[in-house]
């Protein structure tokens, strides 16, 4: 059962990667973002099987720390939103170059 | 149990697929409830039932909400051919998932996965704090301090999302 939630959680975060990777619309990228933690979150309550219940305290501080990023992240894509009436990640490159 | 790991498994991974490629983003978004269900699903068999409660509350129930309260305030998902990255871009990010899967696989492969003594000591605090009372336990003794810092992330967090998000500071 540990190994095939291993497998599952590095899965999970391929996928989660790759939707970061291939969209252009940054509350997408972002819910992909939280695939990953997601998938983490997975690995540790595998690995908590094995050495102990800290695994599982940790994803409690993860779920925590994700809650406050989508609060803040969904905030900074709102306030982009109205300078430039897109959330199209290709429409933000003042910092680029 | 094996079974239903596996079912968990696959609409994990299918709504995982699907939030990837759906083409409105409140699509998008029920896809990733239904990954973040069966996950929840997943814990159940993994013995963590607190926080695949949580998972349910917190994650698929008042994260996703937000979420999908900013996807209907912005009005977003029509223009979906600009959304997909295209060319080179999109092999070299097959690329770059193939080499993190290729890193991943003989570190899984190669280890005793295996329920340890962890297993035991959990079983045993559920059987005797019950489901809550196991992950509670450590979290108010030894990880209070963590536990403290996490109330003021939380503090700061809504501070910067009301500035953030307001028209006028």
């Amino acid at each position: 059962m540990v190994t095939e939630a291993l497998v599952l959680s590095a899965i999970l975060f391929v996928i989660g990667t790759f939707g970061v990777l291939i969209r252009r619309n940054a509350i997408i990228m972002f819910l992909c973002i939280e695939l990953q933690l997601n998938a983490v979150n997975l690995s540790f309550v595998a690995f908590s099987r094995m050495f102990g219940i800290e695994g599982q305290l940790f994803v409690f501080f993860v779920m925590t720390v994700a809650a406050a990023e989508a609060a803040v992240g969904l905030a900074i894509i709102i306030s982009i939103f109205r300078h430039y009436e897109t959330v199209n990640v290709d429409s933000f490159n003042l910092l680029k170059w | 149990m094996t079974f239903l790991f596996y079912l968990f498994a696959g609409l994990a991974i299918g709504g995982a697929i699907g939030v990837v490629m759906a083409k409105n983003p409140v699509g998008s978004l029920l896809f990733m409830v239904t990954t973040l269900a069966a996950m929840a699903g997943t814990f159940v068999l993994l013995e963590a039932h607190f926080l695949a409660a949580i998972q349910i509350i917190v994650y698929a129930g008042a994260i996703m909400v937000l979420f999908l309260f900013v996807i209907m305030l912005l009005n977003l998902g029509h223009e979906y051919k600009a959304d997909l990255r295209g060319g080179a871009f999109s092999v070299l990010s097959f690329g770059l998932i193939g080499a993190i899967a290729g890193l991943l696989a003989p570190e899984i492969s190669g280890a005793e996965a295996a329920p340890g003594p962890g297993a035991v000591a959990i079983d045993a605090a559920i059987a005797e704090h019950g489901a809550v009372g196991a992950i509670a336990e450590p979290l108010y003794t030894t990880y209070v301090v963590p536990f403290e810092i996490t109330g003021i992330l939380l503090l700061v967090a809504i501070v910067g999302a009301i500035v953030l998000a307001k028209r006028e500071v």
